[in-house]
């Protein structure tokens, strides 16, 4: 490994010019290396980026995930993550509501020319601490520049593989009338923390993104077997969103209460304010959980000892009718439509 | 929290138990929201009607504006910065959102004030801000376009669809097709103009006005005091919304409007050419106006065949009463404007209520 500093010739040009990814970072010759070996081979220290053609890896028995998830955030580093942070949690937290705990992963990288080394350092720092937390390794990677203007700033793609263990089977069909539904907590953190930065908006208490890789709790539920049915992340769409693909996949009908829905004070604000909807916002470290009537609360109680979800609650129940439908009870006991989100999620004019 | 809740029961309870047979209509998109969205509409009695009336600023945006928008967007070097709820509204022929997919520079911003630092960093390019609003967004237009003066902002205009609520209203009430008997008025445009207004119709028309605000409670408590002036009698502009709306309103946003606009006759979907409903640039400021700079003309209004958007903006039928609604019109494809807007009376109704009531 050649530090960039020690490149023999023409070394002040190369020193005044390494603060910024070029074009020859992409090229795949001794810059492409020097960028690998001291922003990605350094923050992820890992003995098994054996720089081959793939990684070659030795599994336990059992049934195999995989997911994949691309990452385009805007603003990249916001309160409460950044964009190498979610692109771990994003890929971990599919693998987990599969039931599967989650053992390697890829990434890929698409730079746009002139972006800061520095953030990208940063970036792949963040990757390195949020992988080392949950146990996952990031076995191989590559790396794109495209020309200035063709990106915005940095994409990245994050494939994840994990082990399901026997017992485990996590799909809608499972889910039938009378399975209760948890959420694990607050709704709609994520989706207005971003909105807030991306528009400068500033409120009393800050809206911090709940941007987690939920790990625990896959541990925790592996324990409880086939007595859950589903689990879905609720990221894109909102928990809304969520409910619905699972009333129709399941073909049930599910009704929530809307007071039992736990959406912060701020976000709850916040939404009133700009005419949005709590759950309709995107979440990157909550999950949607159906399980067995009967083990409800014993999984409630369970979520409340782990950090990430001590705010869980159970927030509603699967019926026969209406097939397909999500209804919400209101405050005022009132029954409507929690409908899917229909086009972008944007504020009202006044 | 629980005694808000006792309260809240009390009023509910009171207004199931009215035996009058009353029609109320609530003025603004923001009201029709959160009254679809809380199940308020549900849990009335039948002989207490709420309709919707024509205050969503994008749903009473006529055609011919929304054309002659995508029209300016069609020219060479134009950035159109414009608030979210345009882009999907369906012109004769196009919509903000087709135009950007085929290349137009299309932004969407939350305050006017962005466009003008998309106009200090796009010094090549014309910035035309989308001016779209009642009282309530036209204080900050104007304060923009001032300040764009104020920096010698050559490349920065207001494209103004802005409108003012009172003309539309006294238009409701002379209206003999549309017999409402009392108004749920909007909140935050009166935090802007005052009780004045409305006190001027009550008294004109022998119907009471209630300023109310967003929450669910606030809505029951409204709706109560209209039904208590009307069983007394009373026709009062009343203000409910009393933590925010003042009787004065916000003497600093009417100068700012005053200064920068002026009255025009403006055309509403379904209400027709209202005069001094809308508000153009005045002279000092006609640099900036987008018509003009860019000599837009006024476009043929081309009725969308079978969008009874205008009856439903009048509260003549009631959403599910239109042919299109939740067959050709819906949220994802919608057809007419008052099914695209978050505070569309048609998108409220689609989204919230239960299918049996959706007819």
């Amino acid at each position: 490994m050649q530090p960039i500093t020690d490149i023999p010739r023409r070394k002040e040009e190369v020193k005044m010019k390494q603060e910024r990814i070029l074009m020859a970072h992409g090229s795949g010759g001794l810059m492409s290396q020097q960028l690998i070996d001291e922003i990605f081979k350094a923050a992820w220290n890992n003995e098994l980026m054996e720089m081959l053609d793939s990684a070659i890896l030795n599994l336990p028995a059992g049934r195999l995930a995989m997911s994949t998830d691309s990452f385009v955030i805007t603003p990249l580093f916001f309160p409460g993550g950044d964009i190498g942070k979610l692109s771990i949690c994003g890929t971990v937290n599919d693998l987990v509501a599969c039931g599967a705990k989650p053992l390697y992963m890829s990434t890929a990288f698409i730079i746009e020319e002139g972006f800061p080394l520095s953030d990208l350092r940063k970036i792949a720092e963040s990757m390195a601490v949020t992988a080392q937390e949950v146990g996952v390794k990031l076995v191989t990677g590559d790396t794109k520049v495209v020309e200035k203007g063709s990106a915005d700033g940095i994409f990245i793609n994050t494939t994840g593989i994990g082990i399901i263990p026997e017992g485990i089977n996590y799909r809608p069909q499972r889910v039938k009338p009378g399975d209760k539904i948890i959420v694990t907590g607050y709704m709609g953190d994520h989706g207005l923390a971003i909105m807030a930065q991306r528009e400068g908006l500033s409120f009393n208490t800050p809206a911090l993104s709940d941007c987690a890789p939920l790990y625990q709790l896959g541990q925790m539920t592996s324990q409880y077997g086939q007595a859950i049915k589903c689990m879905r992340d609720p990221t894109r769409g909102g928990l809304a969103t969520v409910l619905n693909e699972i009333a129709r996949q399941a073909g049930v009908g599910i009704r929530v209460k809307e007071s039992s829905i736990p959406v912060l004070e701020v976000i709850r604000g916040a939404c009133d304010m700009l005419g949005m909807d709590p759950l309709y916002m995107a979440n990157e470290g909550k999950m949607v959980i159906f399980t067995d009537a009967e083990k409800a609360d014993e999984i409630l109680a369970e979520l409340g000892k782990l950090s990430q979800t001590q705010n869980a609650a159970i927030i509603g129940e699967v019926y026969s009718d209406p097939a397909g439908m999500v209804l919400i009870e209101t405050e005022l006991g009132a029954e409507r439509i929690l409908g899917m989100l229909e086009g972008e999620h944007v504020p009202r004019i006044c | 929290m629980s005694e808000i809740s006792d309260y809240q029961q009390q009023l509910l309870h009171a207004i199931q138990t009215e035996k009058a047979s009353v029609t109320l209509m609530e003025v603004c998109g923001t009201h029709t929201m959160a009254i679809a969205k809380s199940g308020i509409r549900e849990l009335l009695p039948p002989n207490i009607k709420l309709l919707s009336g024509p205050g969503c600023p994008v749903c009473v945006t006529s055609q011919g504006d929304i054309d002659a928008v995508i029209e300016l967007v069609r020219q060479k070097d134009i950035i159109l910065v414009t608030f979210g709820d345009m882009m999907r509204v369906p012109g004769t022929y196009s919509s903000l959102q087709e135009e950007r997919s085929q290349g137009a520079d299309i932004r969407i911003a939350y305050s006017p004030l962005d466009a003008l630092r998309v106009a200090r960093e796009n010094a090549d390019k014309e910035i035309v801000f989308l001016g779209i609003g009642f009282e309530t967004t036209a204080p900050a237009i104007a304060v923009t376009l001032e300040q764009a003066r104020s920096e010698g902002l050559g490349n920065f205009s207001v494209f103004s669809l802005h409108k003012v609520v009172p003309p539309a209203l006294e238009l409701i009430f002379s209206d003999p097709d549309i017999n409402v008997d009392g108004l749920i008025c909007p909140g935050h445009v009166s935090v802007v103009i005052g009780v004045e207004p409305y006190e001027i119709l009550a008294q004109k028309h022998r119907k009471p006005c209630v300023i109310t605000g967003f929450e669910t409670l606030d809505i029951l408590e409204g709706i109560y005091m209209l039904l208590k002036q009307i069983k007394q009698g009373d026709a009062q502009a009343e203000i409910q919304y009393r933590r925010v709306v003042k009787r004065e309103g916000n003497l600093v946003a009417r100068q700012s409007i005053e200064k920068v606009f002026k009255p025009v006759a403006a055309r509403w979907r379904g209400l027709g050419v209202i005069p001094d409903s809308g508000l153009a640039l005045r002279e000092e400021f006609e640099h900036m106006d987008a018509r003009l700079k860019f000599n837009i003309p006024e476009m043929e209004e081309i009725p969308i065949k079978g969008c009874a958007c205008g009856e439903v903006l009048t509260g003549k039928i009631s959403p599910p009463e239109c042919l299109l609604f939740g067959r050709a019109c819906t949220p994802l494809k919608p057809v007419g404007p008052c099914m695209v807007s978050h505070e569309g009376s048609c998108a409220a109704y689609y989204r919230y209520t239960p299918a049996k009531g959706r007819g």
